[in-house]
Order: structure tokens, then C-alpha cells, then sequence
């Protein structure tokens, strides 16, 4: 039973990555009707962001001590960053320590400036092309966007952790009487991204912002009849999809330290979200995020992989070649979206 | 001539040439010259342009004709490789078994998934493709691994049986592959004043059925089998509106592009006796969507001018480095040198795969319709000009989309 | 139709232009036979360079890069001579190999085996390399040392792990210089007996495929050996990134050791994913929970930070030896590239040393010369002691380190500590041993 619970966490952690990314592709695609893969490089972007912050706090001014030598047998450079210096060690030391949540609000501005800038650099010219050129342009964008990373991050992962005082384990099985220990970091994660996906969907559903939006979605031409300038909204949306991306990959940063290729890891992953939960609907992405990250932690438990060896590795997979022969347009899709 | 108009017999002509003096035409710069880097004539990336030649035509005749976008079809490239390895390991060595085999096996297994995934369309049907292929990724890496070998790849060993062949030759190592007699691997070299160029039969093997293949696919585009396909790409409800079940139509498109994977997939094997399982990952399927567009998807030539493409990136851009460019700019002044090789050091080496991103996007935003546009453009431009000077109207010179 | 119409006069125009360029053939000579694949007939012999520049593993390819241009410039007779002056064998003078000049070419085998196969080819048919070397899995190394032995060059092998490179799939033309699974095991167990005692109870993640299973095979059996138990041996797919749902099942497993089989990326992302749920701070059976990662990586390492801390594994080489050797070479890498070498990096430039030193001995490039005399060959001062590059296996037989993630790093480098240097003898194993059986070295192969 523990253990059980333990994967429908594990699921639910997977999933809520799985659900912020499907999220902005979704957005993204129902609003520019842009198959969008830079999308994963985004995320990467974000988890980026907060490894630059980190860098950023750690800027360190070099004093040499004569006393300690370097492996060369040189005197060794001791290095104390300037946010230590300005603030006093302890203070210091905690901004440093809570560098990954700080890195949300880094992380905002700079991913709409991104998305905005993609959107109207590059996407926006793309609108009356073919879905398979946008492929192309957006599979070219997001290399080149991991290769620069790539170029300037090296290419081993780097260590992002969270901070000291989130990163423990936690008993949530306490109140219930049951031994359920599970990182307090993880359920930050679930948690921010319920807040995350609750925000956009209420963002859409309350603001007249949203509003227009969503009847853009259903029908952009009779809207800009309307005299509402529609265009300039859903580059706005670009950007948020983007942002929201983003925020995923900063959060994720003390889960699995971040590396330049991890964009490309979630993206087939996210694109087999977005198709199960159905092209261009948002509740669809999120549904099929959380139902592919549950199943995925189930097949991987000891008890299944001995009934079925193997299926850990294929799960999402074959869950998704079932799902689209018996609902022919993913969980939740509309009829006549990408069929052709 | 072969039953095809003027235009198509001329275009298979040029491609013949092309093919035939490929080791002339790739090496157009003398070995000792510091240009040498940019030659691409050696028997492995020869054999790799026409492979993936076949591969992108297969994959065309799919995606060029009907608008599927199959995501996995590396898959089918894969089983053809496992099959003809297969072939070597048990039968012998000779290619003509083993490749025969990987068409047949690529044809059945691209039969079984086309015949679930063509049941959807649009992004559904990729999806769909690209589950196959990453489920027999990840099964030939890891649970597979008796058949497939896992990560190291199927190799060959000295203990096979090889049961019409020798399991080792006389020498105590293990046979190569032939044609007959003729080793896969056998190569002439020609010494002509500073340049070398290198005839290699394995090359040449592969060319001749690229041609076949190309001529085939000549033949497919042109057939009322091919109109039917392209009738399916610009509007298949109305195709069914008119009673017509195109089903069967694009089934046959899909197991005929399928094949066409299994040989090159099998090809790959004959000239060089492994099968890794990241063939059908699908970075690899991927690949050849990209080849496909990047050179004009639904064009004859294009796909494989796509294939030849990011093969050259691959195997040309990464292997230059900075001792190499250092050579290359030795003339300049020292200060100067070390600029100008800081500026390109990030595009060179380790930093191909940028290069490649930049033009992809390059190709895509200013040639929408790949490279085939741009040899468009270029004769646009120089007809155009041409026609100026007749003193024309160059109206005419404007390529029909 | 017009479209394909311009194509093709485009392609036309190309043709002519290209056409044109060769169309002046001066004199005819067939090449002349040499004795063996790309003999170097000139004043420079060149060697393949082919390491991961891209993927992954792309930081310990420019590692190894690093140490080949150096080890390059060292036989070429500049820099300080690093390792060369320590080298048992004197053969080597400073002036290149038997008197050429050492130039190299580089290639990216992107860590696939196709890819790495491709650009090895490449090297051999194009560039005229008469060795190839480099790598940094054992799915290369095993397909690029296949390679080499069908074509007639020599392979000398960069990291590679697994009892398969020098096991099953051995080739006569191939070397290893690296360590193996089953060293780390036989390396590894007294240091844990030590440490956790005999009564133990182990739990095994292990990446899903061959390299994987013959390192969990090897520690299994070395760990059973002291009479530990193996509650489970769970493989995870090599896709993997977020080892959660593998993790939490070993919280109530009963088991108290758990053995991380993975490398690179999976290893850092178990080993973060099994710290943050708390399994070091656990008691299991009264006793303290613990994590053992058997192939360690300094460069890897780096990237599960904090995590590594207190955690055994072991290395082929370690920048902190103390011997003349590493010294040497820890100096004049460090000097040239500001940070201390990895142990990719020690094993590349050892190989390479290796080879050229091997080819003077012979006095010839001829592959069949070479693998002749590196068989059997006893050498020393290349950082691991005296070493033996055995016959059966072209396998070499030296020290293993067991080493621990430090506790107060020093510096970014010193994330690693050396606890123990397990002698020669007792990593040694025959070259039957069921774990490397089934394969064959085959004659050597001049090509050709």
C-alpha cells in the first residue's frame, strides 16, 4: 500500500513536468496554431536561468593566501562571492542558498523577452507556412539555442540545489498514521505547478484578457473582425507559454541537475503528451501529463517489470498507441485539428 | 527511353553521371592542399550519401506523395540492418541474400504498423509512428538485446556459422562481405598528378541500386498510383466522398517507402556488418524528415540532395579543429590568425551540430521550398538576367509552385 | 512540372562546374601495394583522434582531446615531456615515431556506434591514420575496435568499462589500457567489507543494457562473495532521467546497501534522486544506509555536487596520486590547460604513449609489429605502477583505485579522495574467467 502511494507521488511529480510543458505547447499551438519544437529548449532556457542566477550570486572576488597551495603546488586563490562581502556571510550565504526559488523571479522577464522575441523574430513568419516547415525552423531554433547553451555550460550536468531548509524528506503519511517519506523539494514542485496550471486556466476562464483569447482560439478571423487586435495577444500568450515553460525548468533544477540536452529529452515525451491529451486542448494536456506520469511510475515498480519485462522502457508508449486507436482524437481533442 | 518522358529520362541521366563519377566530382581538391578537408570522396561517405539517398527517396514517396509524416521510419531501417546482419551471421557472406532479406523484413513489419497507424491521420499518425520506433528502440537496447546485441550492436564474430560460407578464413579472422567473390570493401586507388581518387566496389554496388531505386520512384511519381497518392495529399474527404477507399492506396505508399528503408537499411549492413539500435531512435527518424524537407520534400531530386547534405555536415564539419584551422589561416599575421580562428572556432569540431541548426533555419526561412528552390532561385536569377538582356519579359521564368 | 524542369538544369550547371574542375588527368598511376593498411610513407605518420564532441559526453571527449594534443606535442618533443620522462621504456626520443612527425585528425563519434564507426572510416580511408583512438563508452569501443581489426589499423581503446571490450568481444588489433568491470568489483569488495562489514544486504540499480549488466554481474558476484545478499537487481531504461519510481521501492526493501550501476547522466540523476529521498540519512537493520557507486567519474561527479560526499566507488586514475608519473602529467596538463587531467583524459594520453612507444620498440608501423610487442609488455611510471599489458586479452593489469566523494573539497577539482590503492594481484583474474568468456582475438590484421 506504501508503496503504491509512493508511485502515485512519483506519478504525480512526473506528471506535473510532463503537464507544465504539455501546458505551453498546447497554449501555443491552440492559440498560433504553431507546432512548436523549440518548446523542450524553453524549458531547458529556464532551468539555464537559474543556473546563470546561481552563477550569478557566486561571482567572487579572488584573494590569494599564501598559505594553502592549488593542485599545481601555487598559492592557492581563496574565493568569497561579493554577495557574501556586501550582505555579511550569513546573510549572504542565504540568498546564495535560496538561489533556485530567487530564480523565479529571474526567470519571468527573461522567458517572456525570449518567447517574445522567438514569436516575433522568427514564428510569426511562419503562420501561413506548413506544419512541417515550422517543424523544421523550430527543430533548427532549438539546436542552435542548446548548442550555444552547450557552448557557454559545457556539457555535463551542473549541480543546482535547493535550498538547505527544502531539502529533507517529509513524512506525509504522518496524519493518516502511515510511514510515506517523499522530499520536501518534490511536493514544492507538485504544489507550484497545481498553483501554475490554476493560474493560466484562471487567467483564460476570469480576465477579459483570457476572454478574447479563448474566442481567438474558436475563431481568430471573426475576432480581428471585431476590431480587437488578436495578433498582439497571442504574442503575449507566446510569451507566457514560453514563461511557463521556463518556471517548469527552474523548478526542476534541484530534481535532476540540468544539462544542455534536457529539452530534447522532454520533448518527444511532451509531444506524445499533447497528442494523447488532444490537439489544442489545455485540460486535455494537463489530464494526459499527470495520467502518463502515474503510469509511467507504476510500470516501473518491481512487481509489473517482473510480469512484463521491459515495459518500463515502452509504457508511455504503447499508453499512447492505445489511447489514440480507441479515441481517435486523444482524450479530449476537437475534430478536424491537425488531421491533414 | 525506360518508359519515361524526356525531362524524367535526362534528369536519371544526370543523376547516372552524378553517381558514376562521384569519386571525381567529391574530390575536386588535391590531398596535400589544405582544402583536402573539404573532399568528401572516400569510399564510407560515398556509400553514406547514396544509403541515405535511398533512404530519403523511400521516405519521400511517402511524405512527398501522400503528406503522411511518418516519425519512425528509421525503425524500418533498423530491422533491415538487424536482418541482413542476421543473414551474415548464419548464411554466409555474400550481400544479396541479406539485403533481399531486409527488404522483405522492413516490408512486413512497415505492413503491420502502417496497417494500425494509417487508421488515424495528421500529427495522430506521426505520433503513432514515432511510438513503433521508440518502442523498438528501447526494446532492441535493452530486453532484445539476444537478438539485437543492446548498445554495443550486432556484430559479427568468428564463431558464427555462416553455414554456405567459412565462419573464419584461412588467416584466422572473420570474411567480408561480397558480391560473388567481389569484396564489398575492395578499393582502386588512382593517382592522378596531386589528386588520388578512390573507386571503391561497395560504392559502387550501392550506386547502381540507388539508381533503380531512383528510377523506381520516377516510375511511382509518375504512375496513376502516384496521382491517386497526391489526389490523398490535397484533399483524401473527397477522395471519400467519391466512394473511393484510399486506404489500401496509402497502406501500399507506406509498406513501398518501408522497403525502401529496409534497403538501405540492409545496404548499411553490407558495407559495413553492424546493426546498433540507435538506428531507430528517432533523432534518426527525424533525420530523414529533415533531409526530406531540407532538399523539397515532393520533388524527384530533392531528398537526395537533402541526404547528401547533412551526411557532408556530419562527416565533413566535425572533423575540422583547431590545429586545422590554424594551418589553414597560417598566412595571416599571428594576432590576426588567432582572431579569426576564435571567431569560427564555435561553428567547427564539437560545434557542427550549430552549424547545421543555423542552416536548417537559414534553408527553411529564405528557401521554403528546400534546396531545390534555391537551384530555382539560381536559375531565376541567371535565366532572369539572360532574359533582361534579350530585352524579354522574364515573366515566364517564374517556377510553378 | 516546370519546377523539376529548373532542378534539374540546375543540378545540370553544378555537374558541369564540378565536371570541369577534374577534367585535367595529367599522368595515370595505379597506387602502389603497401605492406599494410596506410603505411606512412612520408615524414609525418597520423593518428585518429575519435571522441564524443557532441552528446553527452561531450566534456570528457574535449578532455581526452585535450590530452591527446598534448600527449602529441610531448612526442614531437615539445612542452615539458610530462609522462615520457617517467616511462619505463626510453624508447622514445622527442622526435615523433621512428623520426616522422606526429600530426593528428580528430573526429566526433557523437557516442553512437554508427556515427563512431562513420568518422573512424573516415580517418582510415581519408586521412590515412594508422591507429585510432579515443571514446568514452564501451558501445564504441567495442564497434570502433571491430572496425579497426577489419580494416588493419591498431585500436587503443579510451574509457571503456565493460568485461565485454576485453571479454567477449576482444579483437587482436584492439587494446585496453582502462580498468573493467570486474576490477572494480575485486577492487571495491575488501574496502566495503571494511567499511559495512559482511552482513549486508544489497540493492541494484542498473542501467538496461550491456554495460550495465556486466558491471551488476561482477560487484554482485564480488560483494556475494563476502557474504552479502542482493535483494534486487532492478534495471532502468538508459532514458531515464528522473529515477524516482526506481528509488522509492529500495525504502522498504530491507536492503541497506544500494549500488548505483549507471554512468554519466544517469549516474548523476540516481545519485541525486536516492540522496533526496533520504536514503543516506536512513537506518536499515541498525545499521547506516549506504550508496556505493562502482564506476566513478570526477567530471560526472561535479554535477551531483554536494551528493557525492562520503560515497565509495572506484577510478582508473586520480589527479591527487603522489607518484612520479602523475606528478609529471598532472604538471604539464595542468599548466597547459589550467586544471587538473581526468581520468579519461590519464587514459588516452597513456595510450597513446603506449603506442608510439610500442612502434619504436618494433620498428614498424606494421600493426602485426605492434600488437606483438605490446603483448605481454611489462611497464611502469605511467601512474599506476607497474603495469602489464596481457597477451590473452589486451588487457592491462595495474592498480585500481578505490576512492570516496571528499567531505571538504578544497577546490572544484578535489571532489575525490583516494582511500585505498588495491594492488595489482588482486584485481587479476584469468583470462577464462566465465565473465570474459565466449570470445576470440583472432590473428592480427595487417590489412592491406
Amino acid at each position: 500500500m506504501d508503496a503504491i502511494l509512493l508511485q502515485i507521488l512519483n506519478g504525480l511529480d512526473k506528471g506535473s513536468a510532463y503537464a507544465l510543458i504539455a501546458l505551453g505547447l498546447t497554449l501555443i499551438f491552440g492559440t498560433l496554431g504553431v507546432v512548436n519544437f523549440a518548446h523542450g529548449a524553453l524549458f531547458m532556457i529556464g532551468a539555464f536561468c537559474a543556473v546563470t542566477l546561481q552563477r550569478l550570486l557566486n561571482l567572487s572576488y579572488e584573494v590569494v593566501d599564501e598559505t594553502q597551495t592549488d593542485f599545481l603546488g601555487n598559492p592557492l586563490k581563496v574565493k568569497t562571492p561579493y554577495v557574501e562581502a556586501w550582505f555579511g556571510p550569513e546573510f549572504g550565504g542565504a540568498i546564495i542558498d535560496w538561489a533556485v526559488p530567487l530564480a523565479i523571479l529571474f526567470a519571468i522577464p527573461i522567458m517572456i523577452g525570449v518567447g517574445y522575441v522567438m514569436e516575433r523574430g522568427l514564428i510569426k513568419h511562419f503562420y501561413k507556412r506548413p506544419h512541417a516547415d515550422q517543424i523544421l525552423v523550430t527543430f533548427g531554433l532549438a539546436i542552435v539555442l542548446q548548442e550555444v547553451v552547450k557552448y557557454f555550460y559545457g556539457a555535463n550536468p551542473i549541480q543546482t540545489p535547493a535550498p538547505d531548509a527544502l531539502n529533507g524528506v517529509v513524512n506525509l503519511g504522518a496524519a493518516i498514521g502511515m510511514d510515506i517519506v517523499y522530499p520536501v523539494w518534490r511536493v514544492v514542485y507538485f504544489f507550484f505547478a497545481v498553483v501554475i496550471i490554476g493560474g493560466i486556466f484562471s487567467f483564460l476562464q476570469f480576465t477579459t484578457f483570457g476572454m478574447v483569447v479563448r474566442a481567438g482560439m474558436a475563431d481568430r478571423e471573426t475576432v480581428g473582425l471585431l476590431g480587437i487586435n488578436i495578433d498582439r495577444r497571442f504574442t503575449i500568450m507566446f510569451g507566457i507559454a514560453a514563461a511557463v515553460a521556463g518556471l517548469a525548468g527552474v523548478m526542476y533544477t534541484p530534481i535532476n541537475s540540468p544539462n544542455y540536452h534536457m529539452g530534447m529529452d522532454f520533448l518527444v515525451l511532451s509531444f506524445v503528451v499533447v497528442v494523447v491529451g488532444g490537439m489544442g486542448s489545455l485540460p486535455g494536456a494537463v489530464l494526459a501529463g499527470f495520467l502518463l506520469g502515474i503510469l509511467e511510475s507504476f510500470a516501473s515498480m518491481n512487481e509489473i517489470k517482473s510480469l512484463i519485462p521491459g515495459i518500463d522502457q515502452i509504457i508511455i508508449y504503447l499508453v499512447a498507441i492505445i489511447i489514440l486507436l480507441t479515441r481517435p482524437r486523444g482524450l479530449m481533442g476537437r475534430k478536424g485539428v491537425m488531421e491533414d | 527511353m525506360f518508359g519515361l518522358n524526356k525531362k524524367d529520362t535526362s534528369l536519371l541521366i544526370i543523376v547516372a553521371c552524378l553517381t558514376m563519377f562521384a569519386p571525381f566530382i567529391l574530390n575536386p581538391f588535391p590531398t596535400d592542399s589544405g582544402l583536402a578537408q573539404f573532399n568528401a570522396g572516400y569510399p564510407d561517405l560515398m556509400q553514406r550519401f547514396v544509403i541515405f539517398g535511398i533512404f530519403a527517396i523511400g521516405f519521400n514517396i511517402l511524405f512527398g506523395l501522400t503528406g503522411y509524416l511518418s516519425f519512425g521510419h528509421a525503425a524500418f531501417l533498423g530491422v533491415g540492418s538487424y536482418s541482413a546482419v542476421w543473414m551474415f551471421k548464419l548464411i554466409g557472406m555474400n550481400v544479396i541474400p541479406a539485403i533481399v532479406l531486409s527488404v522483405i523484413v522492413a516490408g512486413l513489419f512497415a505492413l503491420l504498423i502502417g496497417f494500425i497507424s494509417l487508421r488515424r491521420s495528421g500529427i495522430y499518425f506521426s505520433i503513432l509512428t514515432l511510438a513503433f520506433a521508440q518502442m523498438s528502440f528501447n526494446l532492441a537496447y535493452s530486453v532484445l538485446t539476444p537478438i539485437t546485441n543492446g548498445e554495443t550492436g550486432l556484430q559479427l564474430t568468428l564463431e558464427d556459422p555462416r553455414i554456405l560460407g567459412v565462419s573464419a578464413t584461412a588467416d584466422g579472422s572473420i570474411p567480408v562481405t561480397n558480391l560473388f567473390g567481389l569484396e564489398m570493401r575492395s578499393t582502386f586507388e588512382m593517382a592522378v598528378g596531386p589528386w588520388a581518387f578512390q573507386f571503391n566496389a561497395g560504392y559502387y554496388l550501392c550506386a547502381f541500386i540507388m539508381l533503380a531505386a531512383f528510377y523506381l520512384s520516377i516510375r511511382i511519381f509518375r504512375s496513376p498510383f502516384g496521382m491517386m497518392l497526391r489526389a490523398v495529399k490535397s484533399n483524401q474527404q473527397r477522395m471519400n466522398y467519391t466512394g473511393l477507399n484510399t486506404r489500401p492506396y496509402t497502406l501500399a505508399a507506406f509498406v513501398i517507402s518501408g522497403m525502401y528503408a529496409g534497403l538501405a537499411g540492409g545496404l548499411m549492413a553490407s558495407m559495413d556488418p553492424l546493426a546498433g539500435a540507435e538506428r531507430m531512435q528517432w533523432t534518426a527518424s527525424g533525420e530523414v524528415v529533415l533531409m526530406t524537407i531540407l532538399g523539397g520534400a515532393g520533388t524527384l531530386i530533392g531528398p537526395v540532395l537533402g541526404a547528401g547534405f547533412i551526411k557532408y555536415f556530419e562527416n565533413i564539419f566535425s572533423k575540422i579543429n583547431d590545429n586545422v584551422l590554424h594551418s589553414w589561416f597560417s598566412f595571416m599575421p599571428d594576432g590576426m590568425e588567432d582572431a579569426v580562428v576564435f571567431l569560427i572556432h564555435p561553428f567547427i569540431g564539437k560545434g557542427w551540430h550549430l552549424t547545421l541548426g543555423i542552416l536548417f533555419m537559414l534553408v527553411v526561412i529564405f528557401l521554403p521550398g528546400g534546396l531545390v528552390e534555391g537551384g530555382q532561385r539560381i536559375k531565376g536569377w541567371l535565366s532572369g538576367r539572360k532574359a533582361k538582356d534579350d530585352g524579354k519579359a522574364a515573366g515566364e521564368t517564374n517556377p510553378a509552385e | 512540372m516546370s519546377k523539376f524542369d529548373v532542378s534539374r538544369r540546375g543540378v545540370l550547371k553544378t555537374g558541369a562546374m564540378a565536371g570541369a574542375g577534374v577534367a585535367l588527368p595529367t599522368i595515370f598511376t595505379a597506387s602502389s601495394a603497401a605492406a599494410f593498411t596506410n603505411e606512412p610513407t612520408g615524414s609525418t605518420v597520423t593518428l585518429g583522434f575519435n571522441v564524443p564532441q557532441t552528446g553527452p559526453y561531450a566534456d570528457e571527449g574535449a578532455d581526452e582531446l585535450r590530452a591527446y594534443e598534448l600527449a602529441v606535442e610531448h612526442l614531437n618533443g615539445g612542452g615539458d615531456g610530462g609522462m615520457m620522462n617517467t616511462f619505463s621504456s626510453k624508447a622514445l626520443q622527442g622526435n615523433g615515431i621512428l623520426g616522422k612527425k606526429v600530426e593528428y585528425v580528430t573526429g566526433d563519434t557523437q557516442t553512437k556506434s554508427d556515427a563512431a564507426r562513420a568518422s573512424a572510416k573516415s580517418m582510415i580511408e581519408k586521412d590515412g591514420a594508422v591507429m585510432i583512438t579515443g571514446g568514452s563508452s564501451s558501445g564504441v569501443a567495442i564497434a570502433v575496435q571491430g572496425l579497426c581489426q577489419e580494416a588493419g589499423v591498431i585500436f587503443m581503446a579510451g574509457l571503456t568499462h565493460s568485461n565485454d571490450t576485453t571479454g567477449k568481444d576482444k579483437k587482436a588489433n584492439g587494446f585496453r589500457h582502462f580498468f573493467n568491470g570486474y576490477m572494480s568489483g575485486a577492487a571495491l569488495a575488501p574496502v566495503l567489507k571494511n567499511l559495512y562489514g559482511t552482513d549486508r544486504t544489497a540493492y541494484h540499480l542498473t542501467a538496461d543494457y550491456t554495460w550495465g549488466w556486466t558491471q551488476e554481474e561482477s560487484i554482485a558476484a564480488a560483494t556475494e562473495a563476502l557474504g552479502w545478499q542482493t535483494v534486487n537487481k532492478v534495471r532502468t531504461p538508459l532514458a531515464a532521467t528522473d529515477f524516482s519510481s526506481y528509488i522509492a521501492p529500495v525504502l522498504n526493501s530491507g536492503a541497506d546497501v544500494l549500488v548505483l550501476n549507471h554512468y554519466g547522466g544517469n549516474m548523476v540523476n540516481s545519485l541525486t534522486n536516492a540522496v533526496q529521498f533520504g536514503l543516506r540519512d536512513k537506518v536499515v537493520n541498525g545499521k547506516n544506509f549506504e550508496i556505493v557507486v562502482p564506476l566513478y567519474s570526477r567530471l560526472m561527479a561535479k554535477g551531483a555536487g554536494e551528493n557525492v560526499k562520503g560515497i565509495h566507488g572506484s577510478t582508473n586514475w586520480h589527479w591527487t596520486l603522489q607518484d612520479e608519473g602523475s606528478k609529471a602529467f598532472v604538471k604539464s596538463f595542468g599548466t597547459k590547460y589550467g586544471f587538473p587531467p581526468s581520468q579519461a583524459a590519464h587514459t588516452c594520453y597513456v595510450q597513446t604513449l603506449l603506442y608510439a612507444d610500442a612502434v619504436e620498440r618494433a620498428g614498424s608501423f606494421n600493426p602485426c609489429a605492434v600488437v606483438e610487442a605490446l603483448e605481454g609488455y611489462e611497464f611502469d611510471g605511467l601512474g599506476n605502477g607497474p603495469t602489464l599489458y596481457r597477451a590473452e586479452d589486451h588487457q592491462c593489469f595495474k592498480d585500481v583505485l578505490v576512492v570516496r566523494g571528499k567531505e571538504n573539497p578544497t577546490s572544484e577539482f578535489d571532489l575525490l579522495e583516494v582511500v585505498e590503492v588495491t594492488p595489482r594481484a588482486q584485481v587479476e583474474y584469468a583470462p577464462d574467467h566465465p565473465m570474459f568468456a565466449g570470445g576470440n582475438l583472432g590473428a592480427c590484421n595487417p590489412g592491406a
